[in-house]
Parts: structure tokens; C-alpha cells; sequence
């Protein structure tokens, strides 16, 4: 019955998403008819091929974790940060050779285009993917129960993989809503807050239905990730669409309004989503590796709470100098200076659980891995607050030092702490014995380590120097340079850069082989995914 | 979970187990309380320095009264008034005085750089050498196509050249000869303006261009092409070309014309002073005359 009512809801998107196509007033919408149309369509005839099949007897899974969806979310996690890195890493040579830009492909592949493909790439798609993915398989393990609702998990997953699919095609076809890092226009943005209630449904069901008698501190994070991303999401995106048949739309704020509504989201899109998340990650996968437990419990409560109550506020940093009121730009400020402490909570939690198994460092490389996670993350965490100071702001603002800031965040923290989830889960989701090789996960540490290194040092010194030559002046108070000149004067910087993210990459890449080979090559053991709660 | 015995004293836990991991009851490291005290109590202080909190109709101004909009308008007033009185005199002198007064000619010539950066080199440059695929002149050289005086400069400056917005911009316009002339007409008339500064492509039909050019060229550019300052005709004959002195480049210009625009920098976007020190800056960068 359930089969028929599915044909019709299938049936009747299929037809409505062609009949968008074809009155479609701009190629993304278009394009994104269509993309819908072929799924949908899609899968009509897969649930009609398996009506009125014979049914196989049940099984009760209850008692196991459902893992499938993240192997899934594994595999997602991997494959979407190669793209994003790749992509980062050719958008570094076009800013260095300005030639990349190559003339057959404006429009299309130009600087302008590919820059939120990047962003969104590895923030959403590799981020958010490894955040979905660990939070299911954690929030299972934690509670002693498997995934509430069913296959919902896999609506997550593969409404989650759409939702990419339609903002990387839109970036490249130009719709946008030129709002960083909430950039997909508005259908977009309402099937994502479909996928996220589910997700957050998923979440939420798992842990009500848990058989231990606390919530671990891990779902803690991760709740509040879900919770404050769903309503960042829904208030920066509202908007009025210009046409149903078309893509574009106007925002319901506007001027410092909607400048101040932006830079809410998006910095909380930082606090919350790369921040809140990926400690939720690294509060099970670093005492589970390390094997020791957690530093102090009395930390993590206090830090946890002082972190989501004063993260929320600091947003208006990002408008020091503009049009934002001085008030708002003070209190933006504040707010990110004591969110020094809280954000450094994480940090001591992470690294003084591994008091008393140092020695783990010199043996394991995944420990290694998880520690420079937290060590980058303690750094960024103390970058971020400096940088809010109204007086060094106005040397870093619109400099490359805030593009470095943002990668020592991103690639040290969220990506090593996201490697290291990766070598965790992929042995215990295939049911391996071990990693195919330990020493290609140090050369993928001292690649990715070195990369970040460059990437970071080459925008300090290039983020500073063009901040003091902007604001150089001569005897009589004149601008002593063009901007073109500061311009110039970065490229051998521009090229470092670049060559890090070289290294990143191929430190992914080389991770991607060793997890591929240790599921083909690694001696399989017994699958221990039954749900048993913890003594 | 298999314990690692360990040495020293194991700290309390708080009993709970999940999935093998426990957390001990550690206190808060004493350092991290006192420092995030600290900016609490430095964040109190803060926003009652600062403008912070919003009120009704406006926010509290702090009790420092700062302000971002106070404090740049206090500076551009400084710097105003630190070169008010070489302004006054830059704008009395005789711009062809300009040059001779050292301290007057050091401060237009800076003061002019830093305008010229500002306004100037989105289209001629940083260094002031123009770009030949745009059809921005180079101002290095001594080439001027509506004079290279002070005078010159200054009233290109100020008015423009062929746009719609200042009724005293400099106007010309070179009829497109593809309207005019045959394929083969042109094609002579190229080779021949080619000739006059170097080798033409075919020197049979540079030969024939001279009674072309005479007939349609000369009025403005002159019978060697030497050009006409007068009306903004380039001078033909020195190998500096605006848009290119290749044959495709003539060929199409002769075709179709050409029409650079350069906006008016006088009225609201540039002050007299400013205007005269960058007339002065560009004036001796090399081709000033």
C-alpha cells in the first residue's frame, strides 16, 4: 500500500519538475528541473520494479547499529573532501596566474564561479558529511540503540548528497544568492531544511530511545550543531522567489539588516557547524582512540554551555568598520574575546585526555593525526578572538590573514580531526582488523601537516603586508601604493600557498587509497555491531 | 574497556560508561577560570567604555565617547588642515610655475602620485604606461594626443575626452572608413600608414595608399601624419600606436574607428589642488613638454 501511495507523491514530482523545466526562465533552474526530474523519475521506476514483490520474512535489527548509511556517509565524507580540495587547490593557481581563468570557461569555471564550489565543497559536502556521519554512528554507539526511524537515516544521506548536487551545479551556472557560504537560491534551502528536520528527527529519536541513563557529551555537540544550523539556516535564507520558474530571489532584509542577519549566520555557521559538530567528534573519537578517559567532565559541562550561549553573539566582528552601528560591532567584539576560555575548554579536554598515553604519539599515527586536530584548533580558537579586536581588525579585515585563519581552522582542525574519524570508523564499519598501512597515514599526516603550514604562513606574511601597505601613507598623508601594487607584491605568496594546498591534497588522496585498500586487502574480523549498553 | 594500569593516582570518575569511554571528575584547571573571569570582567568594563547597549532611540555612547564615524572624520579634518595652506597656494600658482617651485613641486608631484593610484590607475596603470589593449595611452612617453603642457594636461584632466557627462570634454570622433572606402581601398591606405613608420605588408599597395590617405586621412592627421593635437589625431608616424600598429590592428581601427572615452575628474570627484597635482605628476613622468 505504502509502495502506491509512493508511485503517486514520485509520479506527481517527476511531472511537475519537467513542467518547471520546461517554463524554466534561467538555465540553473533548468538544470536543476531536470536533475530532479531524473531522480524522482528514477525512483518511480525503481519502487515500481519492487511492488508487489513477495516479501521476505523481517528481521528484527533492533538490537543492531545500522551501519550501511555510514559506510555511506564514509564514502560521501572522503570522495567530497578530494573535490574540495582539488578545487581549493586550482582556485589557489588561478589567483597566483590570473591566466587559469581561461577564456572558454568564463562564465562557468572563472575564479568567481569556483569559489563557493570550494567553500561549499569542503565545508558542506566533506564537513558536513563527515558530521553526519560520525554523529549517527556516535549517537548509536553512546546510546546503545540503533538509528530511530528506520530508513529515514538514508533519506538523510541521499537528500543530503542532492542538496550538493543542486548548490555545486548552481554555483556553476551562476545562481546564487550571493550570501557567503548560503549561497544555493531559495528551493535549495527549502529542500535542505527538509533534510536537516529529518536529521535532526533521526538525531533526536535515537537518543530519547537510548539505554543508557545519561546523554554523553559527544551528542551534547552534536545536538546543539543540528538545532542552531536549522535555525541559522531558515532566518538567513528567507527570501522571496522572483518567479516559481525561476531561480532567482530577493531577500527579505536588506541593507545592514540583512548584512547583520548574514554574518550571524555565517559566523555561527563557524561556531556551530565547524566548532560545536566537530567537537562532538572529537569527544568520542579521541578518547576512544587514545583509549583513556575523558579529561574532566566538570570542563566539558561548563564549556559546553559558556560556548554555545557566547558563540551565537560574536557575529557582528565580521563588520567592524561598515555600516553596523558601533553598539552592535562592540558587543560582536566582546562576545568573541571571552569566547577565548570556552573555546579553549575543547582544547584541554582533547589534549589532557591523552595524559598518561603520550606514548601513543610516537606508535599511532591516527592519535597523532588527532592531537595536531586539537592543537591547530586551540590556535584558531586564540587567532579568532585577536582578530575580533576592533584595533587589529582594521589591519586583518579584507586581508589574506583572514582567508589563513579560516584554513588553519579548516584544514587543521576540522580536517585532521576528520582524517582521524576516518581511519577510526573505516576498519570497524568493514569489520578489518586494522588499517591497511600505518606508515601511509604518516605520510598523509606530514603532507597535510606541511600544506597547512605553508597555507597558513604565506597568508600571515601576505595578509599583513598588504594590510600595512594599504594603509601606508607618506609625509604629507598620501597613499604611498595602488592596490594594484599589493596585488603584485603577494605573488610569490600566492604561490606558496598553492603549492600547500598541493600537499594537502595529496595527503587525501593517499588516505583514500589506504582506506580503499583496507577494505580490499585488510583480514576481516567478526562484525561487532551489536547494540549492547555499557556496564 | 581494558584499563592501561598506570602509575600514579587515577582521578575519580563520574561512574558512567558509554560505549567504553568514561570521564573523570577532574576540576577546572584554575588558570582557565581566572583567565575567562578575566574577560569577563574586561568585557564589563568594556561595554560601559564603548558604545554597547541599544536603548530605545539610540545606544549607549560609553563613557570615553568614541566613535568610528567621529574618529575618521577627526582624521580626514587633520589631514585636511595639515595641507590646507600648500593647497591654497598650489591652486594660486601659474601651472606652468608649478615646476620651478621646489617645495610646491615636491608636494604636487606626491600628492598627485597618490591620486594618480587612486583614480587614475585602473586604466593606465600603476606605473602610468597605459595598455595597449584597451586603448589607454601610455603617459611615460612623449606621444600626447591632445598636448603635453601643463595646460594640456590639466584640462584633459579636468574635463575628459569624448564623454557625455562634461559638455567641455575634449571631442573628436574618425569617421569608420568602412563605410567609405572598398576592401582594396583599405587595404592600401593600411600598408600605407604602416609605411610611414616602418616596412609596410605589401609596399605595391602602401604605394597606391598614398592617394588614399591624402584624400581621407590628411585633413586630420597631416600629409606625413604627424598627427593634430589640436583634435586628438594621433601622430601616425613615430611607431607608438594606441591600439596596435600590427595589420589587423590598423586594419580594424581604419574599418570601424575608434572611440576612447576618459571620464571628467573635475566637479565632484576631484578637488583644484588635486587635480593640478596629478596634472603635475603625470606632466613629469617623462613626457611632459
Amino acid at each position: 500500500m505504502t509502495n502506491y501511495i509512493k508511485l503517486i507523491v514520485l509520479g506527481l514530482i517527476t511531472l511537475f519538475a519537467l513542467i518547471a523545466a520546461n517554463y524554466a526562465r534561467d538555465l540553473a533552474y533548468m538544470v536543476h528541473a531536470l536533475i530532479i526530474a531524473a531522480v524522482a523519475g528514477g525512483l518511480f521506476l525503481w519502487v515500481l520494479r519492487h511492488t508487489d514483490e513477495p516479501q521476505a520474512a523481517a528481521v528484527d535489527l533492533s538490537g543492531q547499529y545500522m551501519d550501511g548509511v555510514i559506510r555511506a556517509g564514509v564514502i560521501a565524507t572522503a570522495f567530497w573532501g578530494v573535490v574540495g580540495f582539488l578545487v581549493g587547490t586550482v582556485i589557489a593557481f588561478q589567483l597566483a596566474f590570473p591566466g587559469l581563468n581561461f577564456e572558454w570557461a568564463q562564465g562557468y569555471a572563472n575564479f568567481g564561479r569556483l569559489r563557493p564550489l570550494h567553500t561549499s565543497a569542503v565545508i558542506f559536502a566533506f564537513g558536513g558529511n563527515a558530521l553526519i556521519a560520525s554523529s549517527l554512528y556516535v549517537v548509536q554507539r553512546t546510546s546503545a540503540a540503533r538509528l530511530w526511524g528506520g530508513n529515514l537515516a538514508w533519506f538523510v544521506f541521499w537528500g543530503y548528497q542532492l542538496f550538493i548536487v543542486l548548490a555545486a551545479t548552481g554555483y556553476l551556472l551562476g545562481a546564487t544568492q550571493s550570501k557567503e557560504y548560503a549561497e544555493p537560491e531559495w528551493y535549495v534551502d527549502w529542500w535542505l531544511t527538509v533534510v536537516w528536520l529529518a536529521y535532526l528527527a533521526v538525531f533526536l529519536g535515537t537518543i530519547v530511545k537510548r539505554r543508557e541513563p545519561h546523554i554523553y557529551v559527544a551528542n551534547w555537540f552534536f545536538l546543539s550543531f543540528i538545532i542552531t544550523v536549522a535555525m541559522l539556516h531558515v532566518f538567513n535564507n528567507l527570501s522571496i522567489p522572483v518567479s516559481i520558474w525561476g531561480s532567482k530571489s530577493v531577500q527579505v532584509f536588506s541593507g545592514v539588516q540583512d548584512a547583520m542577519v548574514q554574518w550571524w549566520y555565517g559566523h555561527n555557521a563557524v561556531g556551530f557547524f565547524l566548532t560545536a559538530g566537530f567537537l562532538g567528534m572529537m569527544y568520542y573519537f579521541v578518547p576512544k582512540q587514545a583509549e583513556r578517559p575523558v579529561y574532566s567532565y566538570k570542563l566539558s559541562i561548563i564549556h559546553f554551555w559558556a560556548l554555545i550561549f557566547i558563540y551565537i553573539w560574536a557575529g557582528p566582528h565580521h563588520l567592524h568598520y561598515t555600516a553596523l552601528p558601533d553598539w552592535a560591532s562592540t558587543l560582536g567584539m566582546v562576545f568573541s574575546v571571552v569566547l577565548w576560555m570556552p573555546s579553549w575548554g575543547g582544547m584541554i579536554n582533547g589534549l589532557m585526555t591523552l595524559s598518561g598515553a603520550w606514548d601513543k604519539l610516537r606508535t599511532d599515527p591516527v592519535i597523532r593525526m588527532m592531537v595536531i586536530s586539537v592543537g591547530f584548533y586551540g590556535m584558531s580558537t586564540f587567532e579568532g578572538p585577536m582578530m575580533s579586536i576592533r584595533a587589529v581588525n582594521s589591519l586583518s579585515h579584507y586581508t589574506d590573514w583572514t582567508i589563513g585563519h579560516v584554513h588553519s581552522g579548516a584544514l587543521g582542525w576540522n580536517g585532521m580531526i576528520t582524517f582521524g574519524a576516518l581511519y577510526f570508523l573505516v576498519p570497524r564499519l568493514w569489520n578489518r582488523e586494522r588499517l591497511y598501512s600505518l606508515s601511509l597515514v604518516s605520510w598523509h599526516f606530514w603532507l597535510a601537516t606541511i600544506g597547512i603550514v605553508l597555507y597558513a604562513a604565506s597568508m600571515w606574511v601576505t595578509g599583513i603586508m598588504e594590510g600595512l601597505m594599504w594603509r601606508e601613507v607618506d609625509a604629507n598623508g598620501f597613499l604611498v601604493n595602488a592596490f594594484a601594487d599589493t596585488v603584485a607584491a603577494k605573488f610569490p605568496m600566492y604561490v606558496v600557498r598553492a603549492l600547500g594546498g598541493v600537499l594537502f591534497l595529496l595527503g587525501a588522496v593517499i588516505m583514500c587509497y589506504n582506506l580503499w585498500m583496507t577494505v580490499k586487502r585488510s583480514p576481516a574480523v567478526a562484525a561487532t555491531n551489536a547494540a549492547v549498553p555499557a556496564e | 574497556m581494558a584499563k592501561k594500569p598506570i602509575n600514579r593516582q587515577e582521578p575519580e570518575t563520574t561512574g558512567h560508561e558509554w560505549d567504553g569511554i568514561e570521564e573523570y571528575n577532574n576540576p577546572l584547571p584554575r588558570w582557565w577560570v581566572w583567565v575567562f573571569y578575566a574577560t569577563i570582567v574586561w568585557g564589563l568594563w568594556y561595554v560601559i567604555a564603548y558604545p554597547a547597549w541599544p536603548l530605545i532611540n539610540q545606544a549607549t555612547a560609553g563613557y570615553k565617547g568614541w566613535s568610528t564615524r567621529a574618529n575618521v572624520a577627526a582624521e580626514i579634518e587633520a589631514a585636511r588642515a595639515a595641507n590646507a595652506e600648500i593647497n591654497a597656494r598650489l591652486v594660486a600658482a601659474d601651472l606652468a610655475d608649478i615646476p620651478a617651485d621646489p617645495e610646491l613641486n615636491t608636494y604636487a608631484v606626491s600628492a598627485g602620485a597618490a591620486v594618480f593610484r587612486t583614480w587614475c590607475a585602473q586604466c593606465h596603470g600603476a606605473g602610468a604606461g597605459g595598455l595597449q589593449a584597451g586603448g589607454y595611452p601610455n603617459l611615460l612617453d612623449n606621444d600626447w594626443l591632445w598636448g603635453g603642457t601643463l595646460e594640456d594636461i590639466h584640462l584633459t584632466v579636468t574635463h575628459g575626452i569624448r564623454n557625455e557627462t562634461d559638455p567641455d570634454a575634449r571631442w573628436s570622433q574618425m569617421p569608420a572608413f568602412g563605410d567609405m572606402l572598398d576592401s582594396a581601398e583599405i587595404d592600401q591606405v593600411v600598408n600605407y600608414v604602416m609605411s610611414l613608420s616602418g616596412a609596410p605588408q605589401d609596399a605595391a599597395a602602401a604605394e597606391a595608399g598614398a592617394q588614399v590617405y591624402l584624400d581621407n586621412c590628411a585633413v586630420c592627421h597631416g600629409e606625413n601624419g604627424e598627427g593634430d593635437i589640436t583634435q586628438g589625431a594621433p601622430n601616425l608616424a613615430d611607431a607608438i600606436w594606441l591600439y596596435g600598429g600590427d595589420y589587423d590592428t590598423i586594419r580594424e581601427t581604419v574599418t570601424n574607428s575608434r572611440f576612447g572615452i576618459m571620464p571628467p575628474m573635475g566637479g565632484a570627484d576631484l578637488s583644484e589642488a588635486e587635480i593640478r597635482a596629478v596634472a603635475v605628476y603625470v606632466h613629469q613622468l617623462g613626457g611632459g613638454e
